[in-house]
């Protein structure tokens, strides 16, 4: 058997992986067969075929437990372990949603207070935790922004305004709530252009989305004066929440002018990524949007038995997840801030900051730095100068690997060309940024040198570099039996 | 106190402003502007992990959890026992702590995982292709319907009104500032137009009853529409895959696969659809490939669908979506294995259904619907289910849904593997005795 | 298809016309930097197209180009080689690799693209 057999093709007959309780009452007759499925293939495998399966394909993973994981934008911070057990404790996990409320009066205490504790963290006054990714948060609060509009006979602000430098997520979320979307240019420094901004609002525009700080890593210097012509013009201001690990225990967005806000809790509040999600994206609003928040919140009525129950609020834009959005990962957010505190948070947001400018500082002499000002929690070089010699960003990132280090974020965002992102985040320390350093050091001089060994790269991870262009053009997209053609055009 | 989670110390600190060219950390925050840097914040004071850990079990044993009551509701968050091998391999670091895996070269361990998740969707619904997961079943569920309109270029979506009502509303919002109109559906003297994008059924439906989906998919594919069809995914081991029904794009709540409750999250949105949808459908698609060697591995792939390449064009703004949850799922299925996943379905027929001839033959007691159905199933009860409820949480048991006032009276029962014959037996027994104290 | 008797538009499509038929291309600046084309998606046979509106997509594995129609006409052809094969794209873009034929509403809409020296210059200002 190959190591990378499929479950399906290391399947034995009878075999299986775990044994269920016996049928202890009568059985009945079931359904007209018209109704029944014939045949059922799933594997057949023991349980230690399992667990070696499994135990094997995780250690083809990189990991923030693992290794120095630079990735901008995604904040790919450590992880507390305790978090998971208190997350899968059944006082937790095993509630069911739809339970009595005088049942479950633990945990709306514990959405109730987070709910505050957010609010606070930005400088909003209400906070719904029903949005279950970022992405999904962007989309209630684009949802808001248009409800908020209409309830005040302004339907015709159609028009979201998005800077240049603005997530994808934004531009997508955009379209979906049934916005048209307008792109703002960023000046060479790195902010918005105002010069661009000013023509562009109008009453038609509904809010404008800014990422505070922006993809670049940079706070808009120009955010009051951002803020004060959004608002002149009838529109919202939005931020996008997703880099707020940068200014959490320091900066209050809604001192800043900001309305409303997606965070994005895999992110800034330390639940774990797993490889992709879950996650969780909370909206902030300002009093205002209040009434228009997604269902149900959770409110304290003082003097009841059971004081926390949900309700839904007077002009809400419906529901946005089936429940209440992802408890548990509520949980292991709610256990960090707890942990923290208001010092710690800031402690967050200066050594993430410290760290990343240590870095900025430490790459510039090799790597072109676009925006070669003081950043905060990440900053974008580029592979320019590499180019020249026919060295890419995906080559970089691709010798990174070999180093043992996670690559940046690559060709993102657009404004620069060949970009590398980089998020050190705090938990790493001086120590581990060095190694870093003195890898992208050698990697540069080997860019100089040995540009093919660049090209090649990785040459030491489980697997050489991988034709994704190949994946694309003969689609297989899963599992058939060996014999057939297992590159099948789709 | 010095947070746990931060490596450096001041002296670490220090020396890296030293580097920088700064003497505090204050400089670097100038792009702030002043007034706005030192906010105050009114946040509970720092406590260590023993005080939390300590407090957080108590409030978590506030709580009454399934694990210590008998438990009986469904409706579209369900029990299931959980195989000791899906929690402890999903706990491993390698699979919690990576991001999406953009890197393929190291992340073959999530990649080849979620390959066999969809390999393993697509048999079990019959679909030709599925994604990497959505959130949950009822974003699934509404990024359906709007694949459903972009695939036919039209704007009603038709709602069977055996759809789970949380669903429907999800369906709701979603289709808000796009123009499209969600309508409510009778299943008797059904018609679909032409301006129907699709037709969106479950099965088992919100009350547990079987649909016959080739009636449905021949009414809509006649009227030029797509059938979207929502699935509890446990029922499969015992029901006909939808796709050989004609349905045109599955989703289905993952959660019963492996997944705790919590609460109604996180959980899992499965999404499958026709080969010939492919380019419509939302979120991450892993396809096989091979490496400079020749060796066979997995990518990412189709990814011009997604937002961070096609932008305001894409085809949902998905990002993060639940493969950590994908992967629960997908070991689950491999621990039950063919074998596993049909006895659990026919354990959860045959109990529900002995669950419903003995309480249909109380006195005051009878089944809303004389339908097939699979798991759960309504009654009409004697007296207001929110006091059998009350009464039955007495004698540390969780009762049904109260289906009122929708149904008069009545509970949705949900009656799964977990639940033994003395379980519903003590259920039987109460419900009796709350029925017998009514006055004729 | 000699690239100095071609119209250019500013989203890199050529257009030859000839007796009220035009073929529509794009160019090999466009084809080059797309880089590995896998996937070609075009409007189908008998659809009518304004100009600058949209013939069909090209995708790389990482981007997505839209096809522009550089003239209003109905589509009478399109390259059916090129759907099984999309990356002929790059390799013959100037002839085998046409994309569309259209027959051309009005040919004075010609005037609003660019000649093959005004393309040379406009793409040397974005290569820079």
């Amino acid at each position: 058997m190959s190591k990378r057999d499929l479950l399906l093709d290391r399947s034995k007959a009878g075999a299986r992986g775990c044994t269920l309780p016996v049928l202890d009452v009568p059985p009945s007759e079931l359904p007209d067969a018209s109704l029944l499925r014939e045949e059922l293939v799933l594997p057949e495998v023991s349980e230690i075929e399992l667990v070696r399966y499994f135990t094997a394909l995780s250690r083809l993973n990189f990991s923030v437990d693992t290794g120095f994981y630079p990735l901008g934008s995604c904040t790919m911070k450590y992880n507390p372990k305790w978090h998971e057990a208190i997350a899968q404790l059944p006082g937790f996990s095993q509630l069911h949603p739809l339970q009595p409320v005088d049942t479950v009066q633990g945990a709306l205490r514990l959405m109730f207070e987070l709910q505050g504790y957010l609010a606070e963290i930005v400088g909003l006054d209400a906070t719904s935790l029903a949005p279950m990714a970022g992405a999904q948060g962007e989309l209630t609060g684009a949802m808001m922004v248009r409800a908020y509009h209409r309830h005040r006979g302004q339907g015709q602000r159609n028009i979201m305004l998005v800077p240049d430098t603005a997530h994808g997520t934004n531009a997508a979320t955009v379209t979906m709530c049934g916005f048209e979307q307008m792109t703002v240019r960023s000046t060479q420094e790195g902010d918005v252009d105002l010069d661009d901004l000013r023509p562009k609002l109008s009453d038609r525009v509904a809010a404008l989305m800014l990422t505070i700080p922006n993809t670049l890593g940079l706070f808009d210097r120009n955010t009051l004066e951002i803020s004060r012509l959004v608002h002149d013009c009838g529109a919202l201001l939005y931020c996008d929440g997703a880099n707020l690990n940068a200014v959490i225990g320091r900066t209050k967005l809604g001192e800043l002018g900001f309305d409303l806000v997606q965070m994005n809790l895999h992110k800034t509040f330390s639940t774990p990524h797993g490889g992709g999600g879950p996650g969780a994206g909370p909206v902030c609003v300002k009093e205002f949007l209040k009434d228009f928040l997604p269902t149900p919140v959770v409110i304290y009525r003082e003097g009841r038995q059971a004081a926390y129950e949900f309700a839904r609020p007077a002009k809400s834009i419906g529901k946005v997840s089936a429940f209440y959005g992802n408890f548990g990962v509520l949980v292991k957010a709610y256990a960090y801030i707890r942990t923290l505190g208001a010092g710690g948070l800031r402690e967050v947001s200066d050594n993430a900051v410290i760290n990343a400018n240590y870095l900025q500082k430490k790459l510039k002499d090799d790597y072109h730095l676009p925006h070669d000002r003081t950043c905060l929690h990440e900053f974008v070089i580029s592979a320019s100068r590499q180019k020249d010699k026919g060295v890419t960003a995906l080559d970089i990132a691709k010798r990174l690997l070999d180093y043992g280090f996670h690559p940046p974020t690559m060709y993102f965002p657009l404004v620069v060309s060949q970009a590398l992102m980089i998020e050190p985040t705090e938990t790493e320390s001086k120590e581990t940024l060095d190694e870093f350093i003195a890898a992208m050091k050698m990697i540069a001089k080997e860019a100089e040198e040995n540009p093919e060994l660049l090209h090649s790269a990785p040459h030491n991870t489980p697997m050489r570099r991988l034709d994704e262009v190949a994946a694309a053009r003969k689609l297989n997209l899963r599992w058939t039996p060996k014999g057939n053609d297992r590159c099948r055009r789709t | 106190m010095t947070s746990p989670y931060i490596a450096n110390n001041d002296q670490d600190r220090q020396a890296m402003l030293g580097e920088i060219g700064v003497t505090s950390v204050e400089e670097l925050f100038i792009d702030i502007p002043p007034s706005q840097r030192q906010a105050n914040f009114r946040l509970p004071p720092a406590l260590s992990e023993a005080e939390l850990v300590r407090e957080l079990n108590e409030l978590a044993a506030s709580n009454a959890h399934q694990g210590r009551y008998s438990c009986f509701l469904g409706a579209g968050s369900y029990r299931h026992f959980i195989p000791g091998v899906v929690t402890n391999l999903i706990g491993r670091s390698e699979f919690l702590t990576p991001y999406t895996p953009y890197q393929a070269e190291v992340s073959q361990g999530t990649l080849q995982a979620i390959y066999e998740y969809q390999s393993l969707v697509c048999q079990l619904t019959g679909m030709g292709v599925s994604n990497a997961g959505m959130y949950d079943g009822a974003t699934a569920l509404a990024e359906a319907a709007l694949m459903a309109c972009r695939i036919t270029g039209r704007k009603v979506v038709a709602i069977l009104s055996g759809v789970n009502p949380a669903y429907q509303e999800v369906v709701r919002t979603y289709s808000q500032g796009l123009g499209i109109t969600p309508a409510i559906v009778e299943a008797k003297a059904l018609s679909l137009g032409p301006d129907h994008a699709c037709l969106l059924v479950q099965n088992p439906d919100f009350f547990g009853c079987l649909e016959r989906l080739e009636d449905y998919a021949q009414l809509a594919h006649a009227a030029g529409a797509l059938l979207v069809v929502v699935v509890d995914p446990i029922s499969l081991g015992l029901l006909k895959p939808p796709g050989e029904a004609g349905a045109d794009i599955v989703v289905a709540e993952g959660q019963p696969l492996g997944i705790p409750p919590s609460f109604g999250g996180p959980s899992l949105g499965i999404f499958a659809c026709r080969e010939e949808y492919l380019r419509h459908m939302p979120g991450r698609i892993v396809g096989q490939t091979v490496d400079m060697d020749g060796e066979t591995g997995y990518v990412l792939t189709l990814q011009t669908r997604e937002q961070h390449i096609r932008r305001e064009r894409a085809t949902s703004n998905i990002c993060t979506n639940s493969a950590w949850l994908a992967l629960a799922a997908t070991i689950y299925l491999a621990a039950l294995g063919k074998q596993g996943l049909k006895e659990l379905s026919q354990l959860c027929y045959h109990k529900a259904h002995y669950a419903a001839a003995r309480i249909s033959r109380l006195k005051g007691y009878s089944l809303v619907f004389d339908r097939p159905f699979f798991k759960e199933f309504a009654i009409r009860c004697p007296v207001a289910p929110s006091y059998i409820n009350r009464r039955l949480l007495e004698r540390g048991i969780i009762g049904g849904l109260d289906l009122s006032p929708t149904v008069e009276n009545g509970m949705l029962l949900c009656v799964t593997e977990l639940h033994t014959r003395g379980d519903i037996d003590r259920l039987v027994g109460e419900l009796e005795a709350i029925g017998s104290e009514v006055p004729a | 298809m000699d690239p100095r008797e071609l119209r250019y538009a500013e989203s890199h499509e050529w257009v030859f016309e000839k007796d009220g038929i035009a073929t529509v291309g794009i160019t090999d600046f466009a084809a080059a930097r797309l880089g590995d084309i896998v996937f070609l998606e075009l409007v189908s046979v008998g659809s009518k197209v304004k100009q600058f509106e949209k013939l069909g997509e090209l995708e790389s594995v990482k981007a997505v180009a839209v096809i522009f129609s550089p003239l209003s006409g109905e589509v009478v052809a399109v390259n059916e080689a090129l759907k099984e094969e999309p990356d002929l794209v790059r390799k013959d873009p100037f002839g085998e690799s046409w994309l569309v034929k259209l027959t051309a509403d009005d040919v004075s809409e010609l005037n609003n693209l660019m000649s093959f020296q005004e393309y040379q210059e406009f793409i040397s200002r974005q290569e820079g």
